[in-house]
Order: structure tokens, then sequence, then C-alpha cells
């Protein structure tokens, strides 16, 4: 019994790994683009046009590799559209952001209409480490289940999370990204281009978006169907704000959520829990991205639980020099 | 002075995007010469009217629009216009054209209609959300012209009976519900059991030869349509394996690629080695394979391409002759709406590897071939249909018998419609089912049960 219930939870939390990864890498962009500033709601957008690309490039070119990399510049392309007319137009965020995942989903529809009967393409490799196994008790059953076989994506993904935290922490970048985010002014008067700085950030999202699309189509469901990311997008920028625009809780935001999908399906198994009493099965699982971002979106635009979240201060007000307020 | 600048500048880049998206459609024409993929070919780029816009974008020439909830918030809709002088056709997709199962096999149908029928003209708007957008996405439609407006989603069923009452002259045809009335809309289903029950043969012939007597089944919705389709694919399987067990997983979706393939290792951790799958894409079958077994996928005929080595076969739907069969009737004038359910015998069913022309994909067990092939025959003959399947003696899993032996099922009993459920949706002129579609049939694990809907 208590082997059993341990292959349950490690069944579940490896799940969360694998399928919290696409989310990681979106959330982790997104956290970056609005840390310097701009909200970008287009993520869904551009994880589909990150997914497509990187479809379309690796059965074309025969390399998931450069798959993975069109994914990324193809929604770091797209994430540029944000930027004008956030940035330099200084338009609305919210409009521009939504329009952007209009733009993507409509335009993958159209271009990805050949590749909807394709699965034998070259996909991500997973990473085998048998050597796992031989460690002693937690070898065979923890970390060997858990790690022994996770696609390199995976792997990307802990890497990721460290690089960013001491990016935005403690490297001279990262300060001027705070900066851009919290005073705009101030990133100004010193004599950097608060444009630029935006535009950079609002590409990482993009780049970021665009492999976590890819990183669905090429390693954690290898197919591409329209609209594939089934709203994954959304849940990123909600975990956004559930992480306190801190990378360590969107990295733990996004594997929870994983699992959190996972979860329901195992409990069907246990025969002594009756479904009456599985709270989080059904309408309420498939509701949890859409109220927490509901919550969320509720959390931000009220200021003083602005100032507690730690929202950016500037996140979604467009720079102008000289004009009053931020 | 400034602000007109920005707004050219903003209109420029909205027209800058279009040709970018226009160019686009030229590309997906093209590549199909490399992937022979001859349905796409098919399909216009003009003919995709329900492709979101930029909220900002001024409406082309054309059709109306209207702002629809969707899944990504608000979208714009742009209803087609209608050809003067033809039979003009519409339907109403829950789902994106591309999403290689449900929807895809319905345009597969659309694309029939327009290409065996005479003078038809057809237009289609996908991912419409069910409920109130639905209905003024129908009003349009019936607004604009349309003769002929099918909806093939059981969310539609309200909104197309509401729209049909002002519309008496419009012929409606809703998909997979049970409302009709007597003049100007009528519904269709089709009996996917016998398709299933196929599957559970070959499924269960694979799990006997896998050694682990284990299938597992992905289950979208506790309604009296899946659990119908559940129960008759567990028939099935007791059929070639009476050890084996089925072992099932709820999903509450019909289409989530991620949820979906969790769904399948969830069941392949617990022990399954063959996945039938009720949803939309072929993930499964993919997750199946990935661990060296292998999967029935569902819906489209094309759903296991790219996938021949670790797929065993695919039930699906053939929607064209049934659509032409009824367009013709209403060109003809001699339509009569009715509570279509139509049997394998009618050619709207098919079981891929195993009709006319297709061969079994190479992991099916040998040893079950000629009877699958023998029941598949009985079935297109109509000498073996759904109310065969469903005749006692069948117990359900927990050992209690809920069909006596010599009871052969009704069709309404089949479909579930117990009074409740007639009432609460407004069914009318239908018999109340005495044994309704609400137990998993023996053949299923124990432990396994339905879940309320909620």
């Amino acid at each position: 019994m208590e082997a059993a219930s341990l292959v349950f939870i490690i069944n579940i939390i490896g799940a969360g790994l694998r399928t919290g990864t696409p989310l990681l890498f979106a959330t982790t962009g997104e956290l970056l683009t609005e840390r310097s500033g701009v909200l970008n709601l287009g993520v869904e957008g551009m994880m589909l046009v990150g997914a497509l690309a990187g479809f379309a490039v690796s059965y074309n070119t025969g390399n998931p590799w450069v798959g993975v990399l069109a994914g990324m510049l193809a929604g770091g392309v797209l994430s540029q559209l944000h930027a004008f007319v956030t940035v330099t137009l200084r338009g609305d965020q919210v409009v521009s952001g939504l329009a952007l995942t209009f733009v993507g989903r409509g335009l993958t529809a159209v271009l990805g209409a050949p590749y909807v009967q394709i699965r034998d393409i070259p996909t991500l490799p997973t990473i085998s480490l048998p050597f796992l196994e031989s460690i002693p008790i937690i070898g065979p059953l923890i970390l060997f289940p858990l790690f022994g076989n996770q696609n390199v994506v995976v792997w990307l993904g802990f890497l990721l999370t460290p690089f960013v935290a001491f990016y935005i922490a403690r490297t001279r970048s990262g300060l001027n990204l705070r900066a851009v985010g919290e005073y705009p002014a101030a990133v100004d008067a010193v004599g950097m281009s608060v444009a630029k700085l935006r535009y950079f950030y609002i590409f990482i999202g993009g780049v970021l978006a665009g492999l976590a699309g890819a990183a669905l189509s090429l390693a954690i469901t290898p197919l591409w169907i329209e609209d594939m990311t089934a709203g994954q997008g959304w849940i990123a920028v909600g975990l956004v704000i559930f992480a306190q625009w801190n990378p360590w809780r969107a990295a733990l935001g996004a594997y929870i959520f994983g699992a959190l999908r996972r979860l329901p399906l195992d409990l069907q198994s246990v025969p002594w829990l009756p479904f009456a009493s599985n709270p989080i099965l059904g309408v309420w699982l498939s509701m949890i991205p859409y109220l927490f971002t509901i919550v969320a979106l509720m959390l931000t635009s009220n200021a003083r639980s602005r100032k507690r979240m730690g929202t950016p201060a500037a996140l979604g007000i467009p720079y102008v020099r000289g004009e009053r307020g931020l | 002075m400034k602000k007109r600048t920005l707004w050219t500048l903003l209109v420029a880049m909205t027209a800058l995007l279009f040709l970018l998206a226009a160019c686009g459609g030229g590309q997906a024409e093209e590549a199909p010469a490399e992937e022979p993929a001859p349905a796409e070919e098919e399909m216009p780029a003009e003919e995709a009217p329900a492709e979101e816009e930029m909220p900002a974008e001024e409406e082309a020439a054309g059709g109306e629009t209207l702002t629809v909830q969707g899944f990504a918030g608000e979208q714009t809709v742009t209803i087609p216009t209608v050809e003067e002088g033809m039979t003009n056709v519409a339907f109403v997709y829950v789902g994106p054209i591309g999403d290689g199962g449900w929807t895809y096999a319905h345009n597969q149908g659309r694309l029939y209609l327009e290409e065996n029928g005479d003078n038809i003209h057809t237009a289609y708007l996908e991912s419409i959300p069910e409920g109130a957008d639905a209905e003024r996405v129908i009003r349009s439609l019936a607004r604009q012209g349309f003769d002929v407006i099918f909806t093939t989603s059981f969310g539609y069923m309200d909104p197309t009976a509401t729209v049909a009452e002002e519309f008496p002259d419009t012929a409606f045809i809703h998909l997979t519900g049970q409302k009709k009335n007597d003049t100007n809309f009528g519904n269709v289903m089709g009996a996917m059991e016998d398709m299933k029950y196929l599957a559970g043969m070959v499924a269960g012939a694979k799990a006997a030869e896998d050694g682990s007597n284990r299938v597992g089944i992905i289950a979208p919705f506790p309604i009296a349509e899946v659990i119908r389709l559940s129960n008759a694919a567990a028939l099935g399987m007791r059929q070639t394996c009476p050890e084996c067990e089925m072992d099932i997983r709820w999903i509450f979706t019909w289409f989530d690629p991620v949820l979906e393939r969790e769904a399948a290792e969830s069941l392949l951790d617990d022990g399954a080695t063959v996945i039938i799958t009720g949803a939309d894409t072929p993930g499964p079958v993919q997750a199946a394979g990935d661990r060296g077994f292998t999967g029935l996928a569902y819906d489209s005929d094309n759903a296991c391409v790219g996938l021949e080595d670790v797929c065993l076969g695919v039930p699906y739907w053939i929607w064209g002759p049934v659509y032409l069969d009824i367009v013709e009737q209403v060109q003809a004038g001699t339509w009569v709406p009715e509570d279509f359910y139509g049997e394998a015998s009618d050619g709207m069913l098919g079981f891929f590897g195993f009709m006319e022309g297709q061969e079994p994909y190479p992991s099916v067990p040998e040893s079950v071939i000629p009877e699958v092939q023998d029941m598949l025959d009985k079935m297109l003959a109509g000498d073996f249909t759904r109310f065969d399947i469903f005749t006692g003696p069948i117990n359900d899993n927990q050992g209690n018998v809920v069909i006596p032996e010599g009871t052969t099922l009704t069709q309404s009993d089949l479909e579930g419609l117990s009074q409740g459920y007639m009432d609460a949706f407004g069914i009318e002129g239908r018999e109340a089912c005495t044994i309704c579609m609400d137990y998993l049939v023996e053949g299923f694990t124990p432990t396994a049960e339905i879940p309320p809907l909620d």
C-alpha cells in the first residue's frame, strides 16, 4: 500500500514536471515582459505560432532543434507587433495583446492546415539516465521515475529558472529591467532608452512563448492541431500574477498546475474514493485556470493589492517622457 | 494631428498584417504538394470566414459581423454570404476544421456535399461557442438567406430550435440532439456504438496478445452518448477476450491535447496496454506507441495517419452521403424533419482498416481479423445493429443484472432519455427510457464509475 501510494505520488509529480514545462517557458517569458512594464495578453497566440513554426520546420528540415529555434524566432517576431503598438504607438496593451492572440490563432489555422495530418516528425529527444536507478533506495523509487526518462525540454526548464532568477536579481541588465518596469523615468534620466528595453523584453517574452509552443508540438504532445495550446497561454498569464513576478514561484506554479491536471485522472482509479468526494474533478478543474486569472486580474486592478502583490509599478502604462506619474 | 498619424499607422499596419495572412494562405495551398493532403487543396482561403480578426479591424465587404465570446475572449465572426440561384447550405462547427477529429470529419462531409451535389453552395463557421452566441450566429445565417443550416454539436440544440421557429422557410438540421419539429427542424445521429464495438473486439484481442488483459478507454463527458459508446467497446472487448478488463478515465473535455495524452499515461501507468480514445486528438495513441503499446483513435478516417505502426483502427464518421441525401430532399421539396439515427448499413459509419479498399494496421492481431471483418460485414448489411449489441443478458460492472436475458434496449434506452432529461431540455414526443444508459457494463473494472455531470 505504501509503495503504491508512493508510485501514485511520483506519477503525478512526474507528469507535473512534464506538462508544466511549456507553461514554465511561457510564464517566465510573460514575467520578463511584465517586469519591463508591458502586459502582453498575446501569449496564447505566440505559443501557437511557435508550435506551428517548430513543427513545420522540424518536419521540413528533419532537425527538431532547428524547429525549436524557428518556433522561438516566430514567437519573437510576432511579439514585435505588440511592441510596436504598445511602445512606439503607446496603444492600449490589453487590446493589442488580445489582437495578438487572434492574429496568432488565425494565422496558424490557415498556415497549419497542411500539417494536421502529419504525425511522424523528428521530435526532441528524451534523456535517459539509467544510472539514477542504481542509487540506493531513492534511486529506483523516486529519482529514476521522476528524472530518468524526461524529455530534454524538461531539463531546459530546470536550467531556465535559476538563470532568469539570477539575471533579474543579480545582474546589471536585470537591474535595468526592474527599473524600466518600476520607474521608467529614472531609466530615461540616466540616458537609456525605455523603448529599446521594452522592445527587447517583449521580444524575449515572445521567444519564450514560442519555445513553449515548440516544446508542446515537438516534445510534450508531438502533433500539430489547430488551437492545440487549448488555453495554456491564458494560464501562463494567470500564473505570472500567482507568481507575484518571481521566477521561482512561476516555476513552482507551472509544475503545480501540470500536476493538478494529472491528479484527478489518477484519483479516478483509487477504489476507496468515490467520484462524489473528488471535488477537483470535472468542470471545477477546467474552471481553475480561468477562475485563477479572474481573481488575479481583480487583485491587480486594485492599487493597494497591486502594491502588496509586487506588481511592477509601471505595468500597463505607456511611457511618455515628461508626463506626470510614471 | 498626431492622433491622425497614429491612426494612419495603425491602419497601415493592420493592412500589412492581412497581406501577410493572405500570403500565408497561398503557402498553405502550395504546401500540400509536398505532402498529399487532398482535402486542404479544395479549401479556398476566402472560404474561411470564421477566422478571427483584430477587433479594431473594419468589416470587409460582404457579410455581417458578430462578436462572440470565444476561447480567447471576444472574437469576430463574419457571416458568409449566399450565392443567388443556388441551394445555400451553411454549417456551424464547434471546433476548428483543423482539429483532425470531429469537426474535420464534418468538414469532409461538407466538401463531399459541394462536390457531389447539384447547384449547391456551402459555407461554414468554425469554433462557434455553444449557447447564446450560437443562437445569434445561426439567426444571422438564416437571415442571410441560407436554405439549409447544419449545426453540428449537442450544445446547439436549443439555439437551433429557437431560430427554427423564427425562420419557417429554412431547413435546420441539428446533430447529436433529440429535438425536432414537424416543419423545418430535424436531427441526425448515427450508431457509432457499432464501430466502437469493433474497436473493443480488436482492443481485447490485442490486450490478450500483450498478456496484460487490460484495455484503457478515455471518456470525454459522463453523458449517455459517451457511456453508450464506452459500453459498446467493453462488450466488444469481452467478445474476443472474456478475461479482459477495461479501465476508464473521464476528462471532461472533447479537445485538450495535453489532458488527453495525460489520461492515456494515467491508464498506461495502471497497466493498460491498449488505449481507446473517445476524444478528438490521436495523442493517446501516440502515448501508447511511445511505450511500445497500441491504441485506437476516433472521429475521422485520417486520425491515425503517421501512426500506422501503433494504431489498431479508427471508428470514424462518414457524413457526406447523409448530408447530400438531406439537401437533395430539401431541393426536391420532399424533406420531412425526423429523428434520423443512421446505422452502419446507412453508410455513415466506418472502422478504418477494415472498410472496402483498406488494410488492417500491422499491429492488429492476425487471429482477430476474420472475426472483426465478419462482424463489420454483418453490420454493413444491416444484420447486426446497435440493438443486437445491447441485448441481454448484460450485467453492470458491480454484477447486477441491468438488461435481463431476452430483453433488447429501445432507442430511448440507448439515448438515455430519462423523463428528467427530457423535461430539462424540453424534448417532446419521445418515450422515456426504462433501462436508461447510466451504468457501466461488465467488462469495466469494478472500481470504474460514472461521475456526476455537475
